[in-house]
């Protein structure tokens, strides 16, 4: 206690804090090399990453999320089906008061659909040919902009 | 080629105190549950007084481990248990523990994969943690998860164990009813009778019954319990159960099990005694930890001691009851 004031976030904040990740397949989409791919990297990047396994409902993903407290939601799609994934899962997120959870948006989606998951409160959108660094800096800076809570 | 980010500026959110999440942990709010998980996890000094707040609601759960080889099928018996617990009314807890990378730190924590339907139930609050250096198949902090979910009104709580070897045998001192599952096929009788983590069990499970191999299994712990089975003092004779997450196969006859040794250390008065043992451990983890912490926080200090260590001035034993305070000669090394 006497490190610390109430109320402050303590110390330990986003540059030292464990950053947790839950990724997860959404919808009817059977393809779970790239979310494995990509566990493997953050992983190695020294994040937890919760893995969530096949044909999910957004309203599953984000029930785990709060359950394990994670900071950000990855998602990769490769079904097509990503403007109404993702806008359902936006909805659960404010419905269940887990919008402070950030959303990246991985998989292939093409560019004429950003706005609408933009509009969908996904916070990140990486493109498949990204490299790994990338994908690990784009989760650090936005946990880092936000802060421990 | 870059990441795209839409133009609203980054989402924000309040550190709130942790005081301000027990009344809610003890209503049941699943997300402040959560928060408080984390910050046990993080071991946050701020969280400290709410945890020693939310310590004394706790003491009503039972508290089953699950331990047993990598690919024994923990995680999917634990599923099962889920859902045949909370057929009965009963609010499910469990901590799930994974390893970290000791290269890296961060760990693939894939438990939920094979509890998702359970685990969506609104009955069930299901958390996945790392070791993050802990040894001995828990993580540090596991027991004060366990607490919020006590806290919370959650029982049973199943703790699943790390796959572990023979010799992780951590969950003893950790929860109150321990089933070690086994898989058929790894080893003959030989391996049965060796010391370590078949001697902890209180209900022996065998998994994948509708294998062929499981018979041999369950025939080799059930010669190893003819040869005394009892743990010192108790009067409870571990079942031997074949059990299949495919068929159904005996999951109902596990869950009672558990549910009588819960009865058992209850009428018996075994309960008090497992309870000062798990009492006696986490006072003594939890004393190893804060010596850790101080260890690091007075890196400066430290630096002398390991100098005059390194100069043969001092041996190491010495220089870590100088740390402790304990200046007097003849205690213990």
């Amino acid at each position: 206690m006497t490190e610390q004031a109430m109320g402050d976030a303590p110390d330990r904040d986003a540059a030292t804090g464990t950053i947790r990740v839950l990724v997860a397949k959404l919808g009817l989409d059977g393809h779970d090399r790239g979310a494995k791919v990509v566990a493997r990297i953050l992983r190695d990047a020294g994040m937890e990453v919760v893995y969530t396994g096949l044909y999910k409902s957004p309203d599953e993903v984000v029930a785990a999320a709060v359950q394990e407290d994670v900071d950000v939601i990855g998602v990769s799609l490769l079904s097509g089906s990503h403007v109404p994934l993702f806008r359902e899962l936006g909805r659960c997120l404010r419905e269940q008061k887990a919008d402070h959870i950030f959303v990246v948006a991985g998989g292939v989606i093409p560019e004429q659909d950003y706005a609408a998951l933009w509009d969908s409160g996904v916070d990140a959108i990486v493109p498949q040919e990204a490299r790994a660094e990338l994908i690990v800096t784009t989760i650090r800076n936005l946990v880092a902009a936000r802060g421990r809570i | 080629m870059t990441v795209s980010m839409p133009s609203r500026p980054v989402k924000r959110a309040a550190y709130r105190p942790s005081t301000e999440l027990v009344p809610e942990i003890l209503s049941g709010n699943v997300a402040a549950i959560a928060r408080m998980i984390t910050r046990a996890e993080a071991g946050y000094p701020e969280a400290a007084p709410a945890l020693a707040e939310i310590y004394r609601h706790t003491g009503k759960a039972h508290v089953v481990g699950i331990t047993g080889v990598p690919g024994a099928g923990k995680s999917t018996l634990v599923s099962s248990l889920i859902r045949a617990f909370a057929s009965e009314g009963h609010k499910v807890g469990v901590v799930a523990v994974d390893p970290s990378s000791p290269f890296s730190g961060g760990a693939i924590l894939g438990d939920r994969v094979r509890m998702s339907e359970a685990a969506s139930s609104s009955q069930a609050f299901v958390r996945s943690m790392a070791t993050r250096g802990h040894l001995g198949g828990l993580a540090r902090s596991t027991l004060q998860a366990v607490d919020v979910l006590d806290a919370a009104g959650y029982s049973p709580i199943i703790i699943e164990t790390v796959g572990v070897g023979q010799d992780e045998v951590e969950v003893v001192t950790a929860a109150h009813s321990i089933v070690v599952l086994s898989a058929p096929g790894l080893g003959d009788d030989i391996q049965a009778i060796k010391a370590g983590i078949l001697e902890i069990a209180d209900i022996h499970a065998v998994s994948k019954s509708d294998k062929p191999e499981a018979a041999v299994t369950v025939s080799a712990l059930r010669g190893m319990m003819t040869l005394g089975s009892e743990r010192a003092g108790s009067k409870w004779t571990p079942p031997v159960l074949a059990v299949s997450a495919v068929s159904g196969e005996r999951l109902g006859e596990l869950k009672d099990a558990i549910s009588r040794h819960w009865s058992h250390l209850r009428e018996s008065g075994e309960l008090v005694e497992r309870q000062r043992g798990i009492c006696r451990t986490r006072i003594l983890g939890a004393a190893k930890y804060l010596f850790q912490r101080k260890f690091d926080e007075r890196a400066g200090e430290i630096g002398e001691h390991i100098q005059a260590v390194v100069n043969r001035d001092m041996d190491p034993a010495g220089a870590a009851r100088l740390l402790l305070g304990w200046t007097n000669e003849g205690q213990a090394t």
